[in-house]
Formats: structure tokens, C-alpha cells, sequence
């Protein structure tokens, strides 16, 4: 089923809307980083803390897509393989297929399917990217941002982009020197924040994932986040802010699909790339013309 | 929608040899020819070489064998993929493999044979051609 959504097969569309009122459940945690921050490490150590605890454990990691190839190579399961036997554990590589913000369309999509397949709580690894990653915030409800010591001075973690949507903030590699002086750069960060409308304080871990130090705490710091958010109708909130988002992505998918198929093929499209490969018109007005010349925005001008 | 179908293939090394560096070189010689290799590391149990396998609904599922344990290795998984309804999936067997033992894995269902030797791009078109 994963696979007929990477491949954009038509059934997976379909079967996805049959299984679309049947997720809804999971509790979704986005863990983000930079490569070799030690996500997949730590994902691992963490699956054994929600075992220990009965909790159907569910993972999707997303690794790089070549932009030459376009093959990949993925390597974050290698780290957990472990629980491939887990019945309870559902594992799950997807390369990115060269979509921005290090998330694959499809992971949300998947995320729907593992929802709906009962897992309580699903885990999504970021390819290993860091400031830009905002994808992340459109498809969970709980942000992790592995950091590591020794990357850079307090104005790192000042800078604007993704620290600035954490949730729970992990010191990993908390054994390397600087450690406690990346916490309290962190701490500080989060406490410079503007009083958050959800009032969840970001909270700042140090973990050794290759030993687990540190990982029963990360653990429950993430179900607490669950907790408190349930308490307070909160995930109610995101789950339907989440599933705007996703609305409006389809919406734009979907039309921008329809719409490119439709201008692809049509004789416009045709005279048009003519007319630029003879120097007659430069790109950008050609593009301008054709978009112009659509009788859905002709209509659309017409009444404003 | 336009599809866009690639070729995945989980990479493993059963048991209990430790050489990786081939099976390491073959999953980036793949990836360069545009598939999506699953690298799941050494002393990969069959067990979890299936549930792997499963998960991450691959089309290939190549095997990285030094120790000489390749013929019950084979038909040990090939069983297992019959009874797990995998059988769709094509195993393809990479390493050690003495000429004489390329028949008995093709009888016992092994799609190709890539014994030491075998230049990547026999590996890749002979993987391309199994879905052509």
C-alpha cells in the first residue's frame, strides 16, 4: 500500500480514501536534525522505551534521493533493525524523490495508512537537513530537534527556522565536551521565546542514544507532551489544523496536476515553446500569456 | 497522476561473516543506477530479512554471502518467501559462490547469481531486465 502511494499509483488514492476515517488516533512525533545528529540512533533506543510500555510503535524515515541518480540509499533502518521482528514495530524507509523540506509527499500519506493501522504512536525521521525543515510541522504533533555539541555558538540557536518549532529539544551525544553549555544556549532560546499560544514549555534533554542514557526520560517527556496536549483539547486543534494543511496541499497537488496535463498538451503550450526557442518571446511573458489567456482566471478577473 | 515506479531492493547479509565492504559497494552502484537500496547491515537473521522485506515492499532482495553457507541459506529464505507470500519478490545472491553451485541456486528458484567478479553493470542490467 506504501509503496502504490511513493509510486503515485491511481489505487493508492482511492484506498486511501476508504482508510482516511480510520486514522485519526496516532499521536505523530516528527524527530529532526542534522546528519549524524544520531536521529536513527535515537528513534531506535526510543522504540524500546514504548515497547517496555505495550505501545505499537510505528516509524517512517526519510532518507536523501539522489539528485543525480535518483536512486537512494537508505540506511536509517540499519540502526533498528533490531525490532524488524517487533511484530509491534512497523519500520519503513522512503527516500525523498527530490521533494523540498527533506519530507517526501508521501510520508503523510503513510502516516495516514500506519494511523489507520492501529499504531499508537508513529515516529518520522527527517532526512538529516536542520534549518529549513518545516515540512515536519505540517504533519506532526510533537517536534523533536536532535542537536549535538560543538556545532556552532549560542547564535545558532537563535537564528530563525526549525529550533524555532521544537518541541523537545535533545542533547544528544551529551558525553562529547560543550554539552551543558549547548543545553543552557537552548534553554535561554526557549525562554527568549514569545509565551507560546499553547503554553507547552520546550523542554531541553540529554541523551546518549547508543547507550540509551537519558532515553526514558525522552520517552516520557513525549507522552507527557501527549498528555498535556489532550488535556487541553489541544491535539484536537492540531489534528484539525493538520488536516487543513493537508487539504489546501492536496488541493494545490491535485489542480497543479490537472492543470499542467491540460497546458502540456495544448497547442499554446506548443507555439509558445516554439516562439522562445526562435527568440520571438522570452520565458517569463510566455509563461505570463498562457496562464493569462485560461478562461478559470479570465472568469476570476472578470469579477473582481 | 504520473507514477513513478522505481526498483527497490533490500540489501542483507545473512549469518554470520562480517564482510560488508562488497555489499556496501553494490547498494551505492545500485543507487547510482537509480534504485531505492535498502541497506539493513550485517548478521541479518531470516526472519528479519522477511519482516524487512515485508515492510519496506521491496522488489529485490539481494543477499551478500562469504561464508559458504549459500545453498541452505537460499532455499531456507525461497521457502520462507513461499509461505509468507512473497514470492513475487526476486532474490538475487551476491559473494563467494563456486561455479558449480550457479545450476543448484537457479533450480532451487534464485533469480541470478552474482559470484566475485561480476562487473556492476551486469549486477544492474541483469536486475533491470528482471522487471522488463
Amino acid at each position: 500500500m506504501i509503496r502504490f502511494i511513493e509510486d503515485c499509483d491511481p489505487t493508492a488514492f482511492e484506498m486511501l480514501k476508504l482508510l482516511y476515517p480510520h486514522s485519526g488516533n496516532a499521536f505523530i512525533i516528527g524527530i529532526t536534525g542534522s546528519p549524524g545528529a544520531g536521529k536513527s540512533t535515537l528513534i531506535d533506543a526510543l522504540i524500546l522505551e514504548f515497547r517496555k510500555l505495550d505501545i505499537k510503535v510505528a516509524v517512517i524515515a526519510v532518507d536523501p534521493t539522489s539528485p543525480i541518480s535518483g536512486g537512494a540509499i537508505l540506511g536509517d533502518r540499519l540502526r533498528m533493525q533490531r525490532h524488524a521482528t517487533d511484530e509491534k514495530v512497523f519500520i519503513r524507509s522512503m527516500a525523498s524523490r527530490g521533494q523540498k523540506g527533506g519530507l517526501s509527499r508521501a510520508t503523510k500519506d503513510a502516516a495516514v495508512v500506519l494511523d489507520a493501522m492501529g499504531y499508537e504512536i508513529i515516529i518520522i525521521e527527517t532526512v538529516g537537513a536542520g534549518q529549513g525543515e518545516f515540512d515536519i510541522t505540517s504533519l506532526a504533533h510533537s517536534i523533536g530537534i536532535v542537536n549535538i555539541p560543538g556545532t556552532g555558538d549560542g547564535i545558532q540557536t537563535v537564528k530563525a527556522g526549525i529550533l524555532e518549532t521544537g518541541d523537545v529539544f535533545i542533547v544528544n551525544k551529551s558525553d562529547k565536551p560543550d554539552a551543558d553549555e549547548l543545553v543552557h544556549h537552548l534553554i535561554m532560546m526557549i525562554n527568549m521565546r514569545k509565551a507560546s499560544k499553547t503554553n507547552w514549555t520546550a523542554k531541553v534533554l540529554k541523551t546518549i542514544a547508543r547507550d540509551g542514557t537519558g532515553v526514558k526520560e525522552l520517552a516520557d517527556t513525549f507522552l507527557s507532551h501527549f498528555d498535556f496536549m489532550k488535556k487541553n483539547g489541544l491535539i484536537d486543534r492540531k489534528r484539525k489544523e493538520l488536516e487543513h494543511l493537508y487539504f489546501h496541499s492536496l488541493l494545490k497537488d491535485l489542480t497543479l496536476e490537472k492543470l499542467l496535463l491540460f497546458m502540456k498538451d495544448s497547442e499554446d503550450c506548443k507555439k509558445a515553446e516554439k516562439k522562445i526557442r526562435s527568440r520571438e518571446l522570452d520565458p517569463l511573458s510566455a509563461a505570463e500569456l498562457m496562464v493569462n489567456k485560461m478562461t478559470v482566471f479570465q472568469s476570476n478577473n472578470k469579477e473582481t | 497522476m504520473e507514477t513513478t515506479n522505481k526498483i527497490r531492493v533490500l540489501i542483507a547479509k545473512p549469518g554470520l561473516d562480517g564482510h560488508d565492504k562488497g555489499a556496501k559497494i553494490v547498494a551505492l552502484a545500485l543507487r547510482d543506477a537509480g534504485m531505492e537500496v535498502i541497506y539493513s547491515g550485517l548478521h541479518q537473521t531470516l526472519d528479519q530479512i522477511i519482516q524487512t522485506a515485508t515492510e519496506e515492499s521491496v522488489d529485490v532482495i539481494g543477499l551478500s554471502i562469504m561464508s559458504g553457507a549459500h545453498l541452505p541459506i537460499s532455499e531456507k529464505l525461497i521457502d520462507m518467501m513461499r509461505e509468507k507470500g512473497l514470492a513475487d519478490i526476486r532474490l538475487v545472491v551476491g559473494g563467494v559462490i563456486p561455479h558449480q553451485d550457479i545450476p543448484k541456486l537457479k533450480e532451487m528458484g534464485v533469480a541470478e547469481m552474482f559470484p566475485g567478479g561480476t562487473s556492476f553493470e551486469d549486477i544492474i542490467t541483469s536486475i533491470n531486465n528482471l522487471f522488463e
